[in-house]
């Protein structure tokens, strides 16, 4: 019971995040909503920040109290396991109080607009609103309607920044840089929100992105942004030092643009056989959840380049780090905004 | 009781007019547009410094009424039109009902009668109901006063009915409208199909969704020898395909509004539903097509396609909010903004653009300051600059794309039928 006690407080006492690293770019922003509009230091801010965090999860004792005191609300107007588990425990490990609200139990049903929802739950002194929501945008317009920080779990097919971040995370860990790394994406690119913010972030980063698809779920002019655009996953993944796997969202395909799954799998599916075409250690990562046999094979899923459970892991220190920083930044907000009321009187 | 404007710089193509003059108003009429007119007065408005122009003819507006009276009014919406110097609007029929007969357009004249406060020409569907079927009487509503066709909101998908509809005005002497959009292609589209909608994640609209359809109106207008009109052109495709059409005699005119010949959807990076309408703001290769298709005449006309909605209806998440902006108050500053101060057009070509040819693709007496005229005038300071606002629309509603913008050229007086109805000193 005393080692217990003596293992909390150290932890209390410890500095969580190497402040002197964080003073060389400012993080100033409340919400985080993309990686399209973030800096290549701020990407790199939220990496270096999550790698403390990294080291905070790894202990015996695995709770810091950064935001004691500070309210977090997921918001989730689509079903998610994952993400929401993952945003839960991020903020548990911080010290922050957590509620949880899905479509299922919200007056969402009864017709309320989302800004309106948004307004009801900053009532509450809530400090940050984790959303997911089915529409592309929704986060921006809850941010610019709410003082508290938004941060977006997934919006549409437009955005999923701290899956990108993780992905990205997990990428550096692994291979111990992100600039030049051969990056490819495989499977739904044009309903996809991971892939759009991992071709962001990883441009951003320096790396060469590949993206790979049925010539009818690539969305058009994506090789504008920058990356390279295939249909043969084998070249695809020739070259690859990292291939990230999109599940197949079949459930999402109302244009009958989606081939049928076993066709899908012996064109595209990342199988044993197919690696051996690709480098030796290529990295295999999935966003989960999987689809055994459909865009990947459980050999390769288990396998010996399969990150996707670290990934996991990764995603806990990289959303503790964002829910860290917009919070800081929210503070540093309020504080200027109260100094500058108080000069006025 | 007589008005007389002084010393201003006098603009009207339709007259020949493009110099400091003054103008005398008599019984609602202009009875003189002279160099130092001498005469007696009852009121004198000093425009020296102004420019004075004919009252903007706006040929593509929503009124709302009958049907939707939350979102504007014939009160409102002409309230509106004054503000921006807009003197007559065409009154688009997809209202609720639609305006597709007779009796629709005999209510509807009277709810114009009561309350509006500019002139409101009234236009009918091509289909009764809208719904792409069945031909109005084109005779009788001819008869009734409608200057013009058009199921604006949606297109006629059948070409049989489209052909039939097209040989029934020619015959008639009718203008017909065409909303080209082909909604096959739409589908469940919000922004164009593009780079954009590709970063954003928005269901993209393609270019051919208007194109192939001003491509096959235009087929039928030179097959039928009707004449058309081709309602809000947003696209670089469907400037060729009128000039070409042009070129070869189809009796064929075309209008852009202000947000495609200022906007593109590069504007759209914060889904600002403020900015999504139908057709929707193309790259801004178009928009620079657009600006070049009016300078050479290919565009006739600016018209606003002001389309009012309640904040419930555009302060919701991008797919769900409704299409469609306002513009009958900016549509002038923005056009002065982005044409005159670019120096791409001339304050004749604007006045052509804005009053001169509208009136006459629709065969009205109005947009013109000929001596006898209905005394409709407007005085601009070109030099004025304003920032849009919320507050500042008489319309009801305020979901405006230039919502934040600081514009130049500002109306400080319109004249509608010989009186003074707004001023802004």
């Amino acid at each position: 019971m005393s080692l217990l006690k003596e293992e909390l407080e150290r932890n209390l006492n410890k500095p969580e995040v190497d402040k002197a690293s964080l003073r060389k770019v400012a993080w100033v922003r409340k919400d985080l909503l993309g990686l399209q509009e973030l800096s290549r230091e701020e990407l790199e801010l939220i990496l270096s920040t999550a790698e403390s965090f990294k080291e905070v999860i790894s202990r015996e004792i695995k709770k810091v109290p950064t935001l004691r005191g500070k309210t977090v609300v997921n918001l989730f107007y689509e079903p998610s396991t994952r993400t929401r588990t993952s945003f839960e425990v991020a903020a548990k490990r911080l010290s922050a109080d957590v509620i949880n609200i899905s479509t299922d139990s919200s007056s969402v049903r009864k017709g309320e607009t989302l800004i309106d929802t948004g307004k009801n739950i900053e009532a509450l002194k809530v400090d940050i609103i984790v959303v997911r929501h089915n529409y592309s945008g929704a986060a921006a317009m809850l941010a610019r309607n709410v003082h508290a920080s938004v941060i977006n779990a997934g919006d549409g097919w437009h955005e999923h920044p701290t899956q990108a971040l993780l992905d990205i995370f997990t990428l550096k860990e692994k291979l111990g840089r992100i600039e030049g790394l051969n990056v490819s994406i495989v499977g739904d690119i044009a309903h996809s929100r991971v892939a759009r913010s991992n071709i962001w972030g990883l441009t951003k980063l320096g790396a060469h992105v590949t993206v790979c698809a049925p010539p009818l779920l690539i969305p058009v002019s994506i090789e504008e942004m920058g990356v390279k655009v295939t249909s043969d996953v084998e070249a695809a993944l020739k070259e690859a030092d990292a291939v990230n796997v999109l599940r197949m969202q079949f459930e999402r395909d109302t244009e009958n643009a989606f081939p049928r799954q076993l066709e899908y799998f012996k064109n595209f599916g990342i199988t044993v056989d197919r690696l051996k075409h690709a480098k030796k250690n290529i990295l295999v990562m999935h966003p989960g959840p999987i689809n055994r046999g459909i865009e990947i094979s459980s050999e390769v899923a288990d396998g010996p380049n399969s990150v996707i459970l670290e990934q996991v892991t990764n995603g806990i220190a990289v959303r503790m780090a964002v829910l860290f920083l917009v919070a800081q930044a929210h503070d540093q907000l309020r504080s200027k905004a109260r100094t500058r009321g108080a000069k006025k009187i | 009781m007589k008005i007389l404007i002084k010393n201003g710089f006098v603009v009207d193509p339709s007259s020949g007019f493009n110099d400091v003059m003054d103008i005398l108003i008599e019984n609602s009429l202009i009875s003189r547009v002279e160099k130092n007119i001498q005469d007696a007065f009852d009121t004198l408005i000093d425009a020296t410094d102004k420019i004075v122009m004919p009252g903007l003819v706006d040929m593509h507006v929503h009124l709302r009424e009958p049907g939707r009276e939350d979102k504007e009014t014939v009160s409102s919406g002409t309230k509106a039109a004054l503000r921006g110097g807009v003197t007559s609007v065409l009154a688009m029929p997809n209202t609720t009902p639609a305006i597709d007969s007779v009796e629709q357009v005999k209510l509807l004249k009277k709810i114009v009668q009561k309350t509006a406060h500019a002139n409101v020409f009234l236009s009918s569907a091509i289909t009764k109901g809208r719904m792409g079927q069945e031909v109005v009487d084109i005779v009788a509503l001819k008869n009734e006063g409608v200057v013009a066709l058009t199921d604006d909101g949606d297109s006629v998908d059948s070409t049989e009915v489209m052909r039939e509809a097209l040989m029934k005005a020619r015959d008639a002497n009718m203008l017909i409208i065409c909303h080209s959009e082909d909604r096959s292609l739409v589908k469940n589209g919000v922004i164009n199909l593009g780079l954009i909608s590709t970063q954003l994640g928005l269901r993209g609209i393609p270019k051919e969704s208007e194109y192939k359809r001003v491509e096959r109106d235009l087929q039928l207008a030179s097959a039928t020898g009707a004449a058309i009109h081709i309602a809000h052109v947003s696209c670089c495709e469907s400037i060729a395909l009128i000039a070409e059409a042009k070129a070869k005699g189809t009796r064929v005119t075309a209008e852009t509004a202000p947000h495609y010949f200022t906007l593109c959807d590069e504007d759209l990076m914060g889904y600002d539903t403020n900015l999504k309408m139908n057709p929707p703001l193309r790259t801004c290769k178009d928009r620079e097509a657009l600006r070049v298709a009016l300078r050479d005449g290919i565009l006739d006309a600016i018209a606003s396609d002001h389309a009012p909605h309640t904040e419930n209806e555009k302060e919701i998440e991008f797919d769900r909010a409704e299409f469609g902006v306002i513009g009958l108050e900016t549509e002038l500053a923005v056009s002065i903004t982005e044409l005159i101060e670019t120096r791409l057009l001339d304050w004749s070509a604007l006045v052509q653009k804005m009053a001169n040819n509208p009136a006459k693709i629709l065969g009205i007496l109005k947009g013109t300051l000929k001596v006898g005229a209905d005394a409709d005038i407007i005085i601009v300071d070109s030099k004025r600059e304003w920032t849009v606002t919320k507050e500042c629309f008489a319309s009801m509603s305020n979901n405006s794309s230039f919502l934040g913008r600081t514009l130049k050229g500002k109306v400080v007086c319109t004249i509608y039928g010989g009186k003074v109805v707004f001023k802004n000193t």
